[in-house]
Parts: structure tokens; sequence; C-alpha cells
């Protein structure tokens, strides 16, 4: 263990010194290199940024793990979170880069002409990034305390700190760069022990061409055939087949992931940093490669996982793992309490079923299964950790964009939009500085003490910026006639009947240990759950939107004006330090 | 989403540039038909016809489920900027300054 101890040491110190480096290098001196990098962050760089800013400790860490268990359902976050690109890309990007202005609620002050609109905008902002950044928060706790073998506290405090350093000091430039180093750690540590499992399993280095080959043991089976039918003898759903609750919440939750995705305001503000028009377009498509990268491995990380711990635990069908002799990752993971184990029959030996009565593991954390899956393979130390380093990354590079995201809301749109508008952009960016520093202590308060419903967080997450932000963006672009009203009216009803429809499954404080992708129940609206109610959410937006335009007279021809110039490039791009 | 040409007048170069939005707007349709498609209609809705064929040791639908609708949005994104970039040509109305 101490062999691996220092390894992780290096791996995980190694990549902060990187990140510090770079902090230094990249510091911001100005209001527009705090929040857009000065606009001049080229298409590819940009689109690894967006990787990292996108891939969250959810996508490094739980999202195979949450494959792994759900199988084919596991499909919507696969779909959904890669799918918004798409949307994100034709219907957004573009235009919001062409009217080149620093944050998302800045757009839609201008677009809808209301300040009103834009102060709900920064209120919704700030719901959806805060209940994303528990995730975040929390997954830097846990890797630190599974691998450094620190106390959780102590490492949530060292994570607090080194994202303070580069997001304070560099502002969104600095943040772009330490960015593309983390999207570069993240990928490696991701695919490594990928194409390391596939190769034991498949033969097949590709991870992508593994999932769909027969297996190395010479028995000519495909991997998947043998995943079903193993998890199918103990009793779980066929793991190609298991649909999550239905088709239609399927559908529902794959759609408000997709545009929750394409809502989100720390991805959408990564698209004023680029020079033009043409380089935000270009842009989505390489940050869309380099993500789908991930997002094509890990239903083979998934997979294979569960296959291994599968195998681990029944090697043949009827002969069962003694548990004195269980693998040391086995030991490992009790430590921590996310796996336990419950000798029910008393026979020593583990037995690991679908039915509760008999099933002795008792507790299979599913955000295990990619952290441990190095060691189940029994890869080497430097892999395991690599992993580390890569979790982390991943967690930190994600929260280092939403702090920004919140942080300009409040400093530029509230503070110098609303409140005092004659602050000098010395004062604004040394607001935006102290503003971002106690978003980093709330936030590590929030992954100290996380609120019950942390588990589902991420995914509420979506459904909120669903419901609110995507739908007045894209009305703002799409329709002319659209109002102020409209809009803030759209605004509060979409995300209020979301947030109704989560506290009335879930508790108005969530009331611990919901899981959320817990029990169907049936009083479910058309058994859509409350995480996939987003796009119901912005269905209301939509309709309210236009209804009150209709009933209040549309938008102004100033603003028409306005619309048709950011529908093309043409007409000077405004670049994000000119105006 | 509604187009709403048409309904104030604009200075010259409107026709121009209501024709640069109406081809904006077809190919984004065009791109949103397929983008449905591989993912809500052969990811989700049908998905057990198509698990009857098999691609190597994938299901079909499976595959396009966690595999194929993301290649395809890859693809989907590029030709559409690549398409852009030459409407934007067609009707001159890039941008003056270059990356």
């Amino acid at each position: 263990m101490d062999e691996l101890r220092l390894y992780t040491y290096i791996a995980v110190f190694g990549s902060f010194a990187l990140y510090f480096a770079i902090a230094w290098w990249a510091r911001a001196g100005s209001t527009s290199e705090f929040y857009a990098a000065g606009g001049g962050i080229g298409p590819i760089q940009n689109g690894m940024a967006i990787g990292a800013d996108w891939m969250s400790a959810a996508s490094f860490i739980s999202m195979a793990g949450l494959i792994a268990f759900l199988g084919y359902g596991g499909s919507v976050f696969l779909m959904g979170w890669t799918g918004g690109y798409v949307l994100l890309a034709m219907l957004l990007a573009p235009y919001m880069r062409k009217h080149g202005k620093f944050t998302v609620p800045e757009f839609i002050a201008d677009r809808y002409d209301s300040k009103t609109a834009r102060i709900v905008a920064v209120v919704c902002l700030i719901i959806a990034s805060l209940t994303y950044i528990i995730g975040q928060m929390k997954g830097v706790g846990v890797a630190f305390s599974r691998f450094l073998e620190v106390d959780y506290g102590l490492g949530l405090a060292i994570g607090m700190g080194v994202v303070w350093v580069y997001a304070v000091l560099g502002g969104m430039k600095g943040i772009t760069y330490t960015q593309i180093a983390q999207y570069c750690v993240l990928i490696f540590a991701y695919t490594v022990p990928a194409i390391f499992i596939s190769l034991q399993l498949t033969g097949n280095p590709i991870p992508q061409l593994g999932l769909g080959s027969t297996l190395a043991d010479g028995s000519g089976i495909y991997l998947l055939d043998k995943l079903d039918q193993v998890v199918t003898d103990l009793g779980f759903k066929e793991y190609t087949t298991d649909n999550m609750g239905g088709s239609l919440n399927m559908f529902a939750y794959t759609m408000t992931l997709m545009i929750g995705t394409a809502g989100l305001p720390h991805v959408i503000m990564r698209f004023f940093t680029v020079p033009s028009v043409k380089a935000a377009r270009a842009s989505a498509g390489y940050a869309l490669v380099f993500i789908a990268l991930l997002y094509t491995v890990a239903p083979a990380v998934g997979a294979m996982a569960r296959l291994n711990l599968m195998e681990t635990i029944e090697p043949e069908q009827g002969q069962h793992l003694v548990y004195e002799e269980r693998p040391q990752w086995f030991k490992d993971w009790e430590n921590t309490g996310l796996l336990q184990f419950e000798d029910k029959n008393g026979d020593g030996k583990v037995q690991y079923t679908a039915d509760t009565k008999t099933n002795e593991m008792v507790k299979v954390d599913r955000d295990i299964m990619v952290l441990a899956n190095p060691a189940i393979a029994n890869l080497p130390y430097w892999v395991i950790a690599l992993v580390a380093a890569g979790g982390l990354a991943a967690a930190l590079s994600t929260a280092a964009g939403l702090l920004l995201a919140i942080s300009s809301a409040i400093s530029h749109d509230l503070m110098k939009g609303v409140l005092t508008p004659d602050l000098s952009e010395k004062n604004e960016l040394l607001a935006g500085r102290v503003v971002m520093t106690i978003s980093i202590l709330v936030a590590g308060y929030l992954g100290l003490n996380p609120p019950g419903f942390a588990a589902g967080t991420v995914a509420l997450a979506f459904g909120l910026a669903a419901a609110s932000i995507f739908p007045v963006l894209m009305m703002g672009i799409f329709s002319k006639k659209i109002s102020g009203k409209g809009a803030v009216a759209g605004m509060c009803s979409g995300i209020g009947i979301t947030m109704l429809y989560v506290f009335q499954h879930k508790g108005i404080m969530f009331v611990p240990g919901t899981s959320f992708l817990g029990d169907m129940p049936a009083n479910w609206f058309f058994g859509i759950s409350p995480n996939a109610f987003g796009v119901v959410g912005a269905m209301v937006n939509f309709a309210v939107a236009f209804t009150v335009t209709k009933l209040t007279g549309n938008a102004s021809v100033e603003i028409q004006q306005l619309v048709e110039n950011f529908r093309t490039p043409k007409g000077g791009v405004s670049k994000a330090h000119e105006h | 989403m509604s187009t709403d040409n048409n309904e104030q007048p604009l200075a010259s170069g409107e026709t121009e540039l209501n024709g640069y939005w109406h081809d904006n707007l077809r190919l984004i349709a065009i791109c949103l038909v397929i983008w449905f498609v591989v993912s809500f209609g052969c990811g989700i809705l049908l998905v057990e016809p198509l698990n009857e064929f098999r691609l190597g040791g994938y299901k079909l639908g499976f595959w396009f489920a966690q595999q194929g609708s993301i290649y395809t949005f890859v693809g989907l994104v590029f030709w559409y900027s690549h398409k852009m970039n030459q409407l934007d040509k067609k009707y001159r109305v890039e941008e003056q300054e270059g990356e």
C-alpha cells in the first residue's frame, strides 16, 4: 500500500503543481480576462476547456457506475449529456457569441430589455449552479479520503484551496488554461485503465470495440451476452434491456438532460471566450469530440466493471467468494463504508443476489465502480494513482467553471448591472474575486454538510436549467416577438413547477436516503421521475412566455433589430473586451 | 420556434438576410430530425425491434443508445458548422475579423 500511496501523492500533487504554475502564468488583469479570457481562446483549446468544464465528478466517477447498475437504462446519461451539445451548437452558442457579452443573464437582459429578467436569470443560475457544485465538492472529498487516506473534511479543504488559488487569481483566463491541462489529465486517467481492462477481458485494446467483442477466455461468448447471463442468473434485470421505468420516463429524462446541458450557464459562458462566431460553432464540435472520447468509453467501463465485480463474488455459478479470502480492494472499500457485507446465512461466503432477503452485499455504492475498477482488475499502482488525479481534475475543473458562473452573475449582473452601475472596472474585478472566495466557502460548507439530496443534485441541476434558462435563450433567438414580461413569467413558472414537482415527490428538505433512481411510485405524472421533469417545466416555460407576450404585446422594434443583428455573423463581432 | 419573417420592414438586404435565416432554419431542422431519430428514435422508442439485429456483440438498439447516437452527434455538429460557413459565404455575411 505504501508504494501505492507514494505514486498517488506524486500524481495528485504533481498535477496540482501544474495547475498552480498555469494559474500564475495566466493570471487575469482586466474584467474581460476575468470573465471571458479576453475573447482570445482558439476553438480546439476551447473545446478541451469545455470538455473539462463539462465533465465533472459525476461524469468521471459516478456515470460508469450508474451505467454498471442500470445497464441499458443508463443510456439516458450518455445520450442526454452529449445530445445537448447539438442543441447548444445550433440553437444558442453562435448567436450568443455574436452578441458578445460576458454572462448569460447579461444576454437575457439585453434581449428582453429587462432588469427583472436579468435578476430572475441570476436567481435561476445560482440555484442550478449551487446544486451542481455540491456534487463536485463531494467528489473532491471522496477522492481524497479514499486515495490519500486523509480526513474527508481535510481533503475538501485542500481542494477548495487549490480552486481558490487558480480561479480567484486567474478568473476565466486562468481557469481556461488549467481546464485544458485538466482535460488531458482526466481523459488519460479515464482511458488508460479502460484500455487495460478491455485488453484483459476481450483482448481488444479499444474499449468501444471491446464492449462488442467476444471474451478472451476462449469461450467465444460475447461480453454483453455473458453479462446478461451472469446478472439474470442472480435475479437482476437483463443488462442490455433494463429500461429504467419505461420508455416515456427514459424519453423525458434524456430530453431533460439534453436541454439542461444546453442551458447550463457555466458551459455557455465558455463560448464567450472565442474570437468569432465561426470559432464558436467549431469549438462546439471539438468540445463534443473531446467529451465523446470519455462518453463512449464509459459504457465499456460500466459493463466491464460490473462483470468483474460479479465474477469476483461468484466465479462460477453456485460457487461463492469466501469472505475471509476477499481481495484487498474489497477490504479497502469496506473501510470507507461504501461497500458492506452482512453474512445473513452464516456460511462465511458472499452471496450477491437481487433478492433483498438473501442478498449479503448490503451496500455496493455505485460511485465506487470507477475508482475501484483498476484495483478489481489488478492493474499496476501507477494506473490507480492516475485515476485519483483524474477524478480530482474532473471535480476541480467543473467546480472552477461553476464558481466563475456564480461569481460573475453576482459581481457583473447583480452589482455592476443592477445595484451599483457606476462600479469601476478595477473594483468590479475585486468584487468578482471577493464573491468567488465567498462562493468557494459556501460550496465547501455544503460539501462538508451535504443536504440529504446530494446524490441526486447533479441530475436535479439539469432539470432546473432545462426549465428556466434554456427556453428563454432559445425563444430570445428564434422569436423576435417574445417580450421581457413573457420571459420573466416563463422562467418563474418553468423553474417553479419543476421545483414544486421535485419537492412534492421527495419532501421539501429532500428526506435523506431518498435514492434518486429508486422506486417508481405510481403517482408520478405519467410515470415521469422528478429528475426527468425538467422537460415538462421547459414546455410550461415556452407556453407561459408565449401566452403572456400575446396578452401584453410584442417586444419593441429596437429589440427586433437586435435579434436580426445577432442572427448573422456579419456586422462586426463585438469582441467581448470591447464593450 | 417561429421564424417571424416579414414582421417589420428593414433596410436594404432584407430579403437576402431572410434567405440566410431561412436556409439556416432549414439546416437546423434537418440536423435536429437526424438528432432525434438516432437518439430518441433508435435509442429509446424503437430499441426493442432494433435489438433483434446485432452489431458484433452489441444488440443494435443498445448500440445506438450507448455508442451510435454519440458518434452521430459529433458528425452533426461538424457538418452544421461546415454548412453554416458555406452559407455565410454565399450570403456574404461572414465576419470581417478572421480567427
